[in-house]
């Protein structure tokens, strides 16, 4: 594999050891190696790097299994087609959408007959929760155990990128549907397909606000001034603005003002369906396009001209913004950051970049790039683990079984890190620095030692260290972990290792 | 082990280190004279400048908002009065009372040096303190921390939350803290990470700041239990109570931080929910819940720093406004001029500061949103000099880069 990458890898100048750490603005392990002695190269694509980097944390064995060569387990897992998810109790979007709409206007009608039943009103929240508990167990207990952990680790990174977040309303019972019918399938596809399946998803056209932008000229919006409503109708530009700056483009790159605006009068009409109220139309809790909603005439995005297709100029439109250059751009500077480092280098950038170009937008060719790229593989632990990150590799270094209940929620939330709850469309951050407050890191320690108390006996910590960190366990873990004054106690230091906190 | 404990832990560990970890609090403690407190409230998503404080006197203002938009004051569901002109959204009744005290100030049309519609680039630019997004990793509060008249080599600044938002990130010594559902750590298990963190520069000073925030946190949880005013939970409507009591527990936890002689000086905290696409509401509804929160969590602080509260300056600041009408969904879009707010005992307040542009179509910038007429970093540079003694050079070089045309605001902070 690779014959000639030591020899790219001194050509790049690979900076693994920078010196002067502030712990205030890096969370990456830059002069962790260091202090054990002289900085150490170890074999490209190593099996360490290969499971906790690139995957979800190495489970007892793993190492082992990954064989000498980490690159080679990575590209046979894009391989066939991705898995999914698989729960009896899982619904489809639509379904979960058009019962929860029905029970929002049961709702809205006790609110209005001034009943002010309280029963009525909880019952939305009611019926939500218990789907997002079963869509977040399903989700965890397959990252926990999935024999493919990098499909799952770039679901996450797509889930993320896409982001939704269920603090708005129904989005608590579709997050989950969303990632498995958006992303999932699209994972190891084509990035447009993914664009389109995601933008018409009425999960995303919910979060952002779309089902109720109405194309100022558009049919409904004349039958309204002719009425004299004192209510403006109008466009909502939110979605538009977002899919612009936040899923494909990049803020900065260039679009303006104009371009959000007139994107957002082309995506009029991309809505939701209903049979009840004021624009009913289409299957309850489907995607639908609703000509009345949709503004006329022909519009320009990114200097092209875009006739009135009806649904076809928005489709249009979304095909054009992933095929843009600063799309490859903004995708690749992301990835890079994601797996690599936080700062990307630009070397990795510009060869991921190029494979998403190159291959207009086939992924597994993107990812098979970022395998390639040398920076993927320097020695350390460059990238500080998120919340999720760190719980799930937990999970899986233990073995630990993700329980039917609430129970395997608790940590999300107490680690600071609630599924599909990032608060914004911009996802959750993804530098050391977003994650490794004081606090933050009290609170996984605090987690690591119920864990190692509640697991106690059950395992053995001085086996498990080498096992789950291979070349990365440090002489200093491996003493302590030995050293340690109970099972319990092991398992706390082991989990709390710095080398544990990072990937 | 009780989480009280946890001090003793610290004092044995801080010998055991020669000292080297954790000076923080002996270096607190010389400073025992008069000490300026400062909060800053982050609110993320661009709060509506013109909902919170609407221009209910400017001849554009009614027709623009139509059905959110705000009354005069006195009539049903109307504005509290400011000045004639401005009133303040009716979810902010302490807010109200402050300015009655002549205890809180409020900005109009400021904005940062972001003119875009990026929440995310204009929050990095608010936090940063640079004129562009993504030109630093540190922030404005932190770099103005290491420029403070007496030095000091503890943590001069926490954050509420697990982690530390960028204004507040950098080379001063600063700590998070957020409350703990989990069982309090072992003496020997600390002290064994302790030894294991060694050599990592990082996590080494993240476990020494965090066990110190919990024990100066358990020493003030011990004196004072987290209550909300009896005045606030009559008046306040539900949904503001259930929201208040979120924003309860974190501005308990500043004031328990602040009021300590020996604690940081500066406290930072973020606020989420104001990005208002659709139906906003008006006098009541979404973002009146949230307003109406704020100001309780707001009052709770007031409340439990006590005497502390007279050296104290709050500021709420967010990122960028919004669109001046109302967009075709009863909310508004991303926008530029916003609102800012400066409360507290050491405010001179009582008055509302706007070079108001009006709201006229060609007053508007670029036709949509409230024309900026003030740059924020006036008035951050006039309460770091003013309140903390910041030099006037380090503001215009090193705490906010290139920006030497950005005056300190005079006389914000009472003489």
């Amino acid at each position: 594999m690779l014959p000639e990458a030591g020899g790219e890898y001194n050509a790049q100048g690979v900076t693994f050891c920078r010196g002067g750490v502030n712990p205030a603005s890096t969370g990456a392990l830059e002069g962790y190696v260091l202090s054990s002695g002289a900085p150490r190269m170890l074999e490209p694509s190593n099996p360490a790097i290969a499971a906790n980097r690139f995957g979800q944390g190495a489970r007892p064995g793993d190492l082992a299994n990954i064989g000498a060569d980490g690159r080679d387990w990575l590209r046979a897992q894009l391989r066939e087609a991705p898995p999914a998810l698989a729960a009896a109790q899982l619904r489809p979007s639509a379904e979960i959408l058009a019962e929860g709409l029905r029970l929002r206007r049961e709702r809205e009608q006790a609110k209005k007959s001034g009943s002010a039943a309280n029963p009525e009103l909880e019952k939305l929240g009611q019926y939500l929760k218990p789907i997002y508990t079963s869509e977040v167990i399903a989700r965890f207990a397959h990252a926990a155990s999935t024999e493919r952990p990098f499909v799952e680790r770039l679901t996450q990174f797509w889930a993320n990128h896409f982001a939704v977040s269920i603090d708005k309303q129904f989005l608590a019972g579709l997050a989950g549907s969303f990632e498995r019918e958006a992303i999932r399938p699209h994972v190891l596809g084509r990035f447009s397909d993914m664009l389109l399946a995601v933008e018409s998803h009425p999960a995303m056209l919910l979060y952002l606000d779309n089902h109720l932008s109405v194309g100022p000229h558009s049919q409904a919006a004349l039958r309204g001034e002719r009425r004299q409503s004192q209510r403006r109708i109008g466009i909502n530009e939110n979605l538009a603005r977002e899919i612009m700056e936040l899923h494909t483009l990049g803020v900065g790159s260039g679009y303006t003002q104009a371009d959000v605006t007139s994107f957002a009068e082309v995506i009029t009409g991309w809505s939701i369906g209903d049979d009840r109220g004021r624009f009913a139309s289409g299957t309850p809790g489907q995607f639908v396009f609703h000509p009345e909603l949709h503004e006329p005439g022909a519009k320009v995005v990114l200097n092209t001209r875009y006739p009135d297709t009806g649904v076809g100029q928005g489709v249009a439109v979304l095909r054009d913004l992933a095929r843009q250059q600063a799309t490859a751009h903004f995708i690749a500077t992301k990835l890079v950051r994601h797996f690599v480092a936080d700062d990307p280098p630009a070397a990795a950038v510009k060869r991921v970049a190029g494979a998403f170009t190159a291959g207009e937008g086939d992924l597994v060719a993107v990812y098979r790039a970022l395998l390639d790229a040398p920076e993927s593989w320097t020695q350390g632990l460059s990238k500080y683990k998120t919340p999720a990150d760190y719980i799930v590799s937990a999970y899986r270094g233990l073995a630990l079984p993700v329980e039917a209940g609430k129970g395997p929620l608790a940590p999300f939330e107490l680690l600071g890190q609630r599924t599909w709850s990032p608060g914004s469309p911009a996802g959750w951050p993804d530098r050391g620095a977003d994650w490794d407050g004081a606090s933050a890191l009290i609170k996984r320690i605090e987690w690591a030692d119920a864990v190692g108390a509640r697991v106690g006996s059950h395992r053995d910590a001085a086996q498990l260290a080498p096992q789950l960190l291979g070349a990365n366990l440090s002489e200093a873990t491996r003493t302590a972990v030995a050293r340690a004054a109970s099972a319990a106690q092991g398992l706390t230091l082991l989990l709390a290792a710095p080398e544990f906190m990072r990937r | 082990m009780a989480r009280m404990q946890r001090r003793d832990f610290l004092s044995l560990s801080a010998l055991a280190a020669g000292g080297a970890l954790l000076t923080t609090r002996l270096a607190f403690a010389n400073a025992s004279r008069r000490r300026q407190r400062f909060v800053v409230v982050i609110m993320r998503g661009a709060l509506d400048g013109l909902a919170a404080v609407p221009p209910y006197a400017d001849p554009d203002y009614a027709a623009l908002r139509r059905e959110v938009a705000l009354r005069a004051p006195g009539t049903a569901g109307g504005a509290l009065p400011l000045n004639g002109f401005f009133g303040l959204h009716p979810s902010l009744v302490f807010l109200q009372q402050c300015y009655a005290a002549r205890e809180l100030i409020v900005f109009h049309a400021v904005a940062s040096p972001y003119r875009d519609r990026s929440h995310f680039d204009g929050q990095d630019v608010l936090e940063s303190g640079t004129p562009r997004a993504h030109a630093s990793q540190t922030g404005w509060l932190n770099r103005a921390l290491t420029q403070l008249p007496e030095r000091s080599t503890g943590e001069l600044g926490v954050a509420l939350g697990q982690n530390v938002p960028l204004m507040m990130r950098g080379p001063a010594g600063v700590s998070s803290w957020s409350p703990s559902k989990l069982p309090a750590l072992e003496e020997d298990t600390l002290a064994r990470l302790t030894d294991l963190y060694a050599h990592d520069p990082l996590l080494s000073v993240r476990l020494a700041d965090g066990l110190q925030a919990d024990a100066i946190a358990a020493e003030e949880a011990a004196s004072t239990p987290a209550t909300m005013s009896a005045a606030d939970t009559a008046t306040r409507a539900p949904r503001a109570q259930a929201y208040g009591a979120r924003y309860a527990e974190v501005t308990h936890a500043a004031a328990g931080f602040l009021k300590q002689d020996d604690g940081p000086k500066v406290a930072v905290f973020d606020t989420t929910g104001w990005d208002t696409h659709a139906n906003e509401g008006g006098a009541e509804g979404q973002l009146a819940g949230r307003l109406g929160a704020l100001d309780t969590g707001l009052a709770t602080l007031r409340q439990e720093l006590g005497p502390a509260w007279n050296d104290t300056v709050v500021l709420l600041v967010t990122e960028f406004g919004r669109t001046a009408a109302v967009n075709g969904t009863r909310g508004t879009d991303h926008g530029t001029g916003a609102a800012a707010f400066l409360l507290g005992g050491a405010v001179a307040g009582g008055r509302v500061v706007a070079d108001w542009p009006g709201l006229s179509g060609h007053a508007l910038y670029q036709g949509r949103d409230l024309a900026p007429t003030l740059d924020l970093r006036c008035v951050f540079k006039g309460i770091l000099a003013e309140h903390l003694g910041v030099p006037a050079r380090a503001l215009d070089e090193n705490v906010f880069p290139d920006s030497a045309g950005a005056k300190p605001l005079r006389g914000l902070v009472r003489a």
